[in-house]
């Protein structure tokens, strides 16, 4: 094992965590604020992928693409929100979760009828295509590192937005007392579909950015969805920063994981055995990461004590 | 004179009822991300049909949704209230392992049009259970021969944690005779590669074997395309397929992958297939689209000589594969899956679009490694 290959690693964990924050940001805003359990937000990811990917072949523009994207998740979102959504605050989280997986169907089969079964093509721009070479000789391709980039400025960005300003200030004070902020003159509805439009931008631009590197697919969301769920229950349900140190944990631990455990087993066993077990081990280590952290802190890293 | 003549009209008239209609239920993945797959099938199989013009079979399609207690369901369903005599159609092995062992236990007929684990190939085979497509591990045997000929020593082989994905590496490494680089298996699903690919990198390997079918290639070769490793790719048919090229684009240029069937395989029931598929459906076939194909014709063959409800001479009727397959020659083995060739296709650009060309032979005549372990 060489250093080269554990920074690559490390630049690899980064990059799928970064993304998966994007992901888990929505979803942790809007179970904060509305106390809502959101299946559909895988959905909304593979909105964003298609966009990309149908504007890009029609204007051959990957910018375009990605422009497509963050307006139609938004737009399905605040679609959502008004038309089922809003009707399911006041149910307890069965209801929510049964509505929300039935949305997940309806996408999959709406998006199905309209595409076509087959995957979608998307490509990295040509512009941000190949790899690069680091300091210390790392090839490492360019648009993993744009990834990154990106997603590093909208975590600075939804910060600042959470913490620096009015709409921040409504959407922390929605989740910690929504009848009061109600009564303090703020329309709430218009709160609450502003918070799901804006979790389902976060989620649609994850689903380009990522949807060039892999299949746009219907389906796609889910896997993500899941990991999704584990970053923010980690991180603590409601919690931006939560959201961001759980899917960097999340992500380099999945990446690292993979490559180390084999090689860790393989010191007391023979190869074969160890990749085996090493292969089933690391698939499970963010799952025994969430539990660890969960014995420790039950309410995730940054949740609320209670 | 007149009486013998109304007698054998009438005798003809029940000749002809009694020619049993033959009710085939045809389960497969139609909705989901593996849809391509099942809809590729079904077309296939329905064309066949079609081309026959035949109005005494009658097709019941279910959509399994790719799981495996649907598929369960549906065959229950179709087997006791619509009392079919043949299924067929699954895609994947672990919905054919829940259905196939428990319908040919019933006595009904089952023909593969894909999935064929070890298990129904070896000690599980059933003298009900005909694999029309080939044994799971044959691509990848193929792979495995073609990587020995092109004179790599020093592969790094890759797959899914999944049954399928173990018969992959274990059918490659049946044929393949140099060294391994490394040997990884990546999750079910998975969408991203990068630690993978930088394993690769750092392994020294000359060559990369994968088998990761339907979204996971995609993700795989688009990621490895950009990632500047540019040691030659080598993978079975799943990732290459007609329906999956064109969303991986020209990182799959060059790329040799094996199959049982390309479209470009020249004979004339081939030809044929492949215009009036492309007319009537506006698309290239699939394998898959080639394997419905293949295995709705046999069907038909085998109604020809014999009536479904006479299980002896049906199955005999099968085994005799007396049909035009779009794969050229085409024979069942003992344990009654093919005995063919299989091919070595590069990913070429034709047009507009991409599309596999056969390069070469990478074995010939080939049944499968199970054979010993079927007793019938």
């Amino acid at each position: 094992m060489t250093p080269l290959l554990i920074v690559e690693q490390v630049l690899n964990g980064l990059q799928s965590g970064i993304m998966l924050f994007l992901m888990a940001a929505g979803l942790t805003l809007i179970f904060g604020v509305m106390g809502l359990i959101n299946l559909a937000h895988g959905s909304l990811f593979m909105v964003g992928a298609f966009a990309a990917a149908a504007t890009a072949a029609a204007t051959g523009s990957f910018l375009l693409g990605l422009g497509a994207a963050l307006v139609a998740a938004a737009c399905a979102g605040a679609l959502v929100e008004r038309l089922v959504i809003r009707r399911l605050y006041d149910r307890d989280h069965l209801d929510q979760v049964l509505a929300t997986f039935a949305l997940i169907l309806i996408f999959s089969e709406g998006t199905r009828w309209i595409f076509g079964s087959f995957p979608l093509y998307l490509d990295i721009p040509p512009a941000l295509s190949g790899p690069v070479t680091l300091p210390g000789g790392i090839q490492y391709p360019l648009y993993r590192l744009f990834l990154i980039g990106v997603g590093l400025v909208l975590a600075g960005a939804l910060f600042w937005l959470i913490g620096r300003t009015r709409l921040g200030i409504r959407i922390r004070a929605g989740e910690n007392d929504r009848e009061m902020i109600a009564a303090l003159g703020v329309d709430i509805a218009r709160l609450y579909t502003l918070v799901f439009a804006l979790g389902a931008a976060l989620a649609g631009l994850a689903g380009a950015l990522v949807g060039a590197i892999q299949s746009v697919q219907v389906g796609m969301g889910e896997p993500v969805l899941i990991l999704a769920f584990v970053v923010i229950v980690i991180g603590g349900i409601g919690s931006i920063t939560g959201a961001l140190v759980g899917a960097l944990l999340v992500g380099l631990t999945d990446t690292l994981g993979g490559i180390f455990l084999p090689r860790l087993f393989a010191l007391v066993m023979d190869p074969a055995a160890a990749t085996q077990t090493g292969a089933a081990l690391s698939s499970m280590a963010i799952y025994m990461l969430m539990a660890a952290v969960l014995v420790w802190r039950p309410t995730g890293l940054f949740g609320a004590r209670t | 004179m007149l009486k013998q003549l109304l007698a054998s009209v009438a005798l003809a008239a029940c000749a002809t009822t009694a020619m049993a209609e033959v009710k085939v239920g045809l389960i497969t993945t139609l909705s989901g991300g593996g849809a391509g797959l099942g809809i590729d099938t079904r077309d296939g199989f329905m064309l066949a049909l079609e081309q026959a013009g035949r109005d005494d079979v009658e097709v019941v399609i279910e959509d399994d949704q790719q799981k495996p207690d649907v598929a369960v369901q549906l065959a229950d369903r179709l087997i006791q209230s619509e009392k079919v005599d043949v299924l067929t159609g699954i895609v994947w092995s672990n919905l054919a392992m829940a259905v196939v062992p428990a319908a040919t236990a019933q006595g009904l007929f089952y023909l593969s049009t894909n999935a064929a684990p070890a298990q129904l190939a070896g000690a599980g085979c059933n003298p009900n259970y005909f694999s029309v497509s080939y044994q799971n591990d044959n691509l990848h045997e193929a792979a495995g021969a073609y990587a020995t000929k092109a004179g790599f020593a020093n592969s790094f082989i890759l797959a899914p944690n999944y049954p399928a994905g173990k018969d992959s590496l274990n059918g490659f490494k049946r044929f393949y005779e140099g060294e391994l680089a490394g040997e990884i298996y990546t999750d079910l699903g998975q969408t991203d590669y990068a630690a993978e690919i930088a394993q690769i990198r750092a392994s020294g390997a000359d060559s990369v074997f994968f088998f990761l079918p339907g979204g996971m290639g995609i993700s795989f070769l688009k990621q490895y395309a950009d990632s500047g490793v540019d040691l030659p790719l080598i993978g079975p048919a799943f990732s290459f397929d007609q329906n999956i090229l064109q969303a991986v684009g020209d990182a799959a240029l060059g790329v040799k992958n094996t199959s049982s069937w390309s479209k470009d395989l020249d004979n004339a029931a081939n030809a044929a297939f492949v215009t009036a598929y492309s007319e009537k459906y506006g698309r290239l076939p699939s394998l898959y689209s080639a394997q419905g194909y293949d295995t709705a014709n046999l069907l038909l063959s085998a109604m020809d000589k014999a009536e479904v409800s006479d299980d002896e001479a049906f199955r005999a009727a099968l085994m005799e594969a007396d049909f035009d397959s779009v794969r050229g020659k085409f024979s069942f083995n003992a344990s009654q899956h093919p005995v063919q060739d299989l091919y070595v296709r590069e990913v070429v650009r034709e047009g507009d679009i991409l599309t596999n060309q056969i390069v070469d032979t990478a074995i010939t005549d080939r049944g499968h490694a199970y054979e010993a372990e079927c007793k019938m």
